[in-house]
C-alpha cells in the first residue's frame, strides 16, 4: 500500500528523518513507536504530504504521492491536537466536513458512541479538551478509508471513550483495513498491534511483531523491551 | 427732415431708404455695402441693418452714426482685415454678427476697432472667431456691452484677445460674454473704468488681463476656466468685488494673479477649485475680506515682497494649503478668518477659537523648495511630519498665525 | 476553493472582529456626514482614513487569521484537498469578509444620506474600491508573512513593520530622496518610486478623482499626463491588480513548499 524509500527530511539543522525505507503491505494495525522527536509525527505527515521532504520517495497504492491530492480520499488521519474554527458549532463543523469531503457513512453512530449529543450546538472553542478529541476522532472515523492513521489518539480521553475508542479500531481492523497508529501507552500497543515500527533518530529501527522484539531485547515486557533499546541507543 | 429714397445702381445691388434720419439698409444680393449707405448719412442718423450676409471689411465710419443690426445680419470679413473701424465720436454699433476677422502676426486686426474717439456705444452684438474682437484705443467714455464672443483660439501666438482696451479712460464692459479667445478682456494703460457681470471662459491665456490700470473696479464678474486665470499686474487703487474665480486649472494657473498690486481691495470675491487661489508677489497694501477660498490647490501663494496686506473675514474651505509663502518674511496680517482645517477650541463660546491657527504647514514649505513632493499630497507621513511642525515650528515663520481664528464660516 | 471561501467567509463574518470593523466604518460614515453635511468633503476625510486603516486592518487580520486557524488548516491539508485551493480559499475568505464590512459600513449612512443624488457618487465608488483592492492588496501580504515565519510574535511583528513601512517610512525615505536631489528632474523618478507603493498609488489615484489633478500638473506635465488621462487611470488599477496578483502567487508558491 505505501512504499516509502530513503526519506529525510530536515527542519533547519535538525535532521528528524535520515534515510527512512519503509513498506506497508499488510493490513492490520501497525504502530509506530519512538522517542520524542523521533521523527514519528513528520513521517505520519510525510504521508499526508503535508510536511515535504528533502529526498526520498512515498508511492500510495504505486503512485508518487508528492503534489497529489486526490490519494487522501483514501486515508482517514486523526491529527495529535485538533484545534477547530472558534465561532464554528460542532453541529456546524459536521456539516463542513461532509461538505469539504463527501462520503461519511456512520456519523450518527459515532455520535452516539461518543455521548456528543449534547454538545452539538456549543461552540468548538468551548469544548474542553477530551471533548475535542471526541469531536476529532468522529471526523476521522466518519470516513470508510482503507487507511486510517492515528496520531496520538488517546490525548485526553476518559476511560470510556478510550476503551470505545479501541473497539472502533479493532472493528475497523476487522473490515480489513490498514491503521498507522503513534502512541506511548504500551498497553494499548500491546493489546492491539499486528505489527511494530520502532524509529529511532530518523531511522527505522526496528520492524516487526511485538514477540520477535521482546525476543530480540531478551525483554518479556513491551515497556522493558523499549526502554531497553533506548538505554542501549544512549549508553 | 429730409425725406429721401435712394436707389442703389444695379452693379451693387443694395438698397436702402432714409426716412427722417433713419436708414434702412436691405440685403438683395451679394454684393452690397453698409459703407455706402455710411457714406450717403449724415451725422447723427440711424442705419438699420436688415438680415443677411454682408462680405464687406474695414467698413470706416467718420461720422457720428447709430448702426443698428435688425434680426443679426452677419457681417463677414473673410479675413482681409478690420470689420468696422470707428474713427468718430458718438458711435453707436448694436445687433451685428461680426465674423471672419482676418488673423495676422503685425497687426492687430479686429471685429470692430476704435481709435482716439469717444462716446461709443457697442453693444448686443456676437462675434464669431474674430482675431481680436473689439479693440479701443486711446478712447474716452465708452459702453461695451452685452455682446457674446466666441472664438476659437487654440495657441496663444495666432491668437487675439476678445475685449482689447489700449490708453483707453472711462469704459464700462458690462455682461459681456467671452470664451475661447487669448485673454478675455485686456487692459493696459486704462483708467476710471468699470468691468462689471462679464463672464469669461476657456480663454487660453486669461479671463482678465490688465496691466498699467489704475483706479479701476471689477465686479460680478466670472472667471472661469481659463488657462491662467485673472493676472492683474502693476496697477493701483484696484477694487475687486463679487467675482467668481473658478476651475482654473493647470500647471502655472491661478484665480488671481497680483503682481505689483498697490492699495487694492479684494472683497466678497470666490475662489473655488484653482491651482493657486491668489498667487500674490509684491503687491502691498491690499485688503483681502469675506473672500471664500474653496476646494483650491493654494488659497492664497505669497511670492515675495508682499507687505502691509490684511486679511479678514475670509472663509478658507478645503484648500490643500491654505497660505504659503516663500522665505520667512512677514508683514501681513491675518485675523478672524474661518478656516476649516483649524482644529483648536472654543472654551468661552465667543465664536472665536482660544488657541491660534497657523495657515502655513511645513508640506507647504517642501513643495516650494521641491515641487516633486507633491505627489506626497495626504500621505500619512506628511501629517506626521506637518504635525510635529505645527507643535515646534523651525521651518515656518512662527509668528504667521491668526490670533483669532472664527470656529464659524463668516456668511 | 469555494467551500472553503465559505467557511473562512463565514467564520470571520461571525467573529466579533467583523463587527467591530463594520461597525467602525458604519459609525465613522454617519459621524462624518452628520459633522459635515457635505458629502464631498467626507469623502476627503474617508480617503484619509481608507489609505491608513484598511492595510493596516488587512495586515493584522491576515496575520492573525492565519495563525488563530493554523490546526484548522492541518486538519484542511489531511483532507483530499488540494492545497493551493485550502490557502486561496481562505485568503479570499477574509479579503472578502473584510472588504464587505468596508462597503456595507461606508455604504450604508453614505446611501443614507443620498450619495446616488450626490456628484460624488463616482469618487465615492472609487474611494471603496480602492479601499477593498488595497484590503486585498494587505491580506495578501499578511499571508505570505505568515507563511513565512512559524512565529507568531515575529508574524505580528513583522506585518505591522510592513504597514509602517508602506504607510510611512516609505514616504519617508521618498521625500528625502526627493529633497536630496532636488537639482535633478525628478517628476519620472516620482512616478516610478510611486509604483512600488500600493497606499500612494491609491491615494494619487483618489486625489485625482477628487479634481486635484492640476495640483499634480503643478510640478510638471508627466504627472498630469500620467494620472489625469484614462490610460494613467487603467494603468494604475493595473499596477494594482498586479499587487494582488504577485502576493497570491506567491502565497501559492510557498504553500506548495510548506511544511505543516
Amino acid at each position: 500500500m505505501i512504499v516509502i524509500k530513503d526519506l529525510h527530511k530536515k527542519f533547519g539543522k535538525v535532521t528528524v528523518l535520515d534515510g527512512l525505507n519503509l513498506t506497508f503491505e499488510d493490513k492490520g494495525i501497525h504502530t509506530i513507536l519512538g522517542p520524542n522527536g523521533s521523527g514519528k509525527t513528520t513521517l505520519i505527515k510525510s504521508i499526508l504530504g503535508m510536511v515535504i521532504p528533502n529526498q526520498g520517495s512515498i508511492e500510495f497504492n504505486g503512485k508518487q504521492i508528492l503534489g497529489e491530492w486526490e490519494y487522501r480520499n483514501q486515508i482517514s488521519y486523526l491529527p495529535q491536537i485538533a484545534y477547530f474554527p472558534q465561532n464554528l458549532k460542532v453541529k456546524e463543523l459536521f456539516q463542513m466536513i461532509n461538505d469539504l469531503r463527501p462520503g461519511s457513512k456512520n456519523e450518527a453512530k459515532l455520535i452516539s458512541l461518543f455521548q456528543l449529543e449534547p454538545y452539538l450546538d456549543k461552540k468548538l472553542g468551548n469544548l474542553s479538551g477530551g471533548t475535542a478529541q471526541k469531536v476529532n476522532i468522529v471526523i476521522t472515523f466518519m470516513f470508510d478509508s482503507p487507511l486510517i492513521i492515528l496520531d496520538e489518539p488517546t490525548v485526553g480521553l476518559d476511560p470510556v471513550a478510550l476503551i470505545r475508542l479501541k473497539q472502533l479500531i479493532i472493528e475497523e481492523k476487522e473490515k480489513g483495513k490498514t491503521i498507522l497508529i503513534t502512541t506511548h501507552i504500551m498497553s494499548l500497543v500491546e493489546e492491539i498491534s499486528d505489527n511494530i515500527i520502532f524509529i529511532l533518530e530518523g531511522k527505522i529501527y526496528f520492524e516487526g511483531k511485538i514477540d520477535s522484539l521482546k525476543e530480540q531485547t531478551k525483554q518479556s515486557n513491551l515497556e522493558k523491551a523499549i526502554a531497553n533499546i533506548l538505554e542501549e541507543t544512549y549508553a | 427732415m429730409i425725406h429721401k429714397k435712394i436707389f442703389i445702381p444695379l452693379i451693387l445691388f443694395i438698397s436702402f431708404t432714409q426716412i427722417f434720419g433713419q436708414i434702412v439698409v436691405k440685403k438683395s444680393d451679394k454684393n452690397s455695402s453698409i459703407q455706402e449707405a455710411i457714406n450717403s448719412a449724415a451725422p447723427g442718423d440711424t442705419l438699420f441693418v436688415e438680415q443677411g450676409v454682408y462680405y464687406e471689411f474695414d467698413i470706416s465710419i467718420t461720422k457720428p452714426l447709430t448702426l443698428i443690426g435688425l434680426n443679426y445680419p452677419v457681417i463677414d470679413g473673410e479675413e482681409k482685415g478690420n470689420i468696422i473701424q470707428v474713427a468718430s465720436d458718438s458711435v453707436t454699433i448694436s445687433g451685428f454678427k461680426l465674423i471672419n476677422v482676418g488673423a495676422s502676426y503685425t497687426k492687430e486686426y479686429s471685429a470692430i476697432h476704435t481709435f482716439n474717439v469717444s462716446n461709443f456705444t457697442i453693444e448686443n452684438n456676437i462675434f464669431e472667431n474674430p482675431y481680436y474682437a473689439i479693440h479701443i484705443e486711446k478712447s474716452k467714455r465708452g459702453i461695451i456691452r452685452k455682446n457674446i464672443i466666441h472664438g476659437n483660439a487654440k495657441v496663444e501666438s495666432s491668437s487675439g484677445n476678445g475685449i482689447h482696451l489700449w490708453h483707453s479712460a472711462r469704459v464700462e464692459i458690462i455682461d459681456n460674454k467671452i470664451e475661447q479667445m487669448r485673454d478675455g478682456i485686456y487692459l493696459e494703460f486704462v483708467k476710471h473704468s468699470t468691468v462689471k457681470g462679464n463672464e469669461s471662459r476657456k480663454n487660453i491665456r486669461y479671463g482678465l488681463h490688465f496691466m498699467f490700470s489704475n483706479n479701476n473696479t471689477y465686479d460680478n464678474n466670472v472667471f472661469e476656466n481659463n488657462g491662467a486665470g485673472v493676472a492683474v499686474m502693476f496697477s493701483k487703487n484696484i477694487f475687486m468685488r463679487n467675482n467668481t474665480f473658478k476651475l482654473n486649472w493647470g500647471t502655472a494657473s491661478y484665480g488671481l494673479l497680483l503682481k505689483e498690486i498697490y492699495d487694492a481691495n479684494i472683497i466678497d470675491n470666490i475662489f473655488e477649485k484653482n491651482t493657486i487661489g491668489i498667487s500674490a508677489e509684491g503687491s502691498n497694501r491690499v485688503t483681502y475680506e469675506g473672500n471664500n477660498f474653496i476646494s483650491n490647490g493654494w488659497a492664497i501663494r505669497f511670492l515675495g515682497a508682499c507687505y502691509g496686506n490684511k486679511l479678514h473675514q475670509n472663509n478658507f474651505l478645503n484648500n490643500a494649503f491654505d497660505i504659503s509663502y516663500s522665505g520667512r518674511l512677514n508683514g501681513n496680517l491675518f485675523d478672524k478668518n474661518y478656516w476649516s482645517e483649524y482644529t483648536g477650541y472654543d472654551l468661552n463660546h465667543d465664536g472665536i477659537g482660544d488657541i491660534p491657527y497657523r495657515p502655513i504647514k511645513l508640506f507647504s514649505y517642501i513643495v516650494n523648495r521641491t515641487p516633486e513632493s507633491i505627489i506626497l499630497l495626504r500621505s500619512l507621513f506628511i501629517d506626521i511630519i506637518n504635525f510635529s511642525e505645527k507643535v515646534s515650528p523651525v521651518f515656518t515663520p512662527d509668528n504667521l498665525k491668526d490670533f483669532h481664528p472664527l470656529m464659524k464660516p463668516v456668511k | 476553493m469555494l467551500k472553503i471561501l465559505k467557511y473562512g467567509f463565514f467564520d470571520l463574518m461571525r467573529s466579533r472582529w467583523s463587527y467591530i470593523y463594520f461597525l467602525f466604518y458604519l459609525s465613522l460614515g454617519f459621524i462624518l456626514l452628520f459633522l459635515n453635511q457635505d458629502v464631498g468633503k467626507a469623502v476627503i476625510t474617508l480617503l484619509n482614513i481608507i489609505l491608513i486603516l484598511t492595510p493596516l486592518i488587512g495586515t493584522l487580520f491576515g496575520v492573525m487569521y492565519y495563525y488563530n486557524s493554523r490546526e484548522f488548516t492541518e486538519l484542511l491539508l489531511a483532507q483530499p484537498i488540494k492545497r493551493s485551493n485550502i490557502f486561496l480559499g481562505q485568503y479570499l475568505g477574509i479579503a472578502l469578509s473584510l472588504s464587505l464590512s468596508l462597503v456595507l459600513g461606508l455604504g450604508i449612512p453614505f446611501l443614507a444620506y443620498g450619495i446616488f443624488q450626490s456628484s460624488e457618487i463616482f469618487n465615492f465608488f472609487i474611494l471603496i474600491l480602492i479601499g477593498a483592492m488595497l484590503t486585498f492588496i494587505f491580506v495578501a501580504l499578511a499571508f505570505n508573512i505568515a507563511l513565512i515565519f512559524e512565529d507568531k510574535i515575529k508574524g505580528f511583528g513583522f506585518a505591522i513593520l510592513t504597514w509602517l513601512f508602506f504607510a510611512v517610512i516609505y514616504d519617508g525615505i521618498f521625500l528625502i530622496l526627493l529633497l536630496v536631489f532636488d537639482d535633478y528632474p525628478l517628476d519620472k523618478f516620482a512616478l516610478f518610486t510611486t509604483v512600488f507603493n500600493p497606499i500612494d498609488l491609491s491615494r494619487i489615484l483618489i486625489l485625482l478623482k477628487l479634481d486635484i489633478s492640476a495640483l499634480l500638473g503643478y510640478t510638471g506635465a508627466v504627472f498630469q499626463n500620467f494620472f489625469g488621462t484614462n490610460f494613467g487611470m487603467f494603468s494604475s488599477i493595473t499596477v494594482l491588480s498586479f499587487w494582488i496578483v504577485l502576493p497570491v502567487t506567491f502565497i501559492i508558491y510557498k504553500s506548495k513548499r510548506k511544511d505543516f
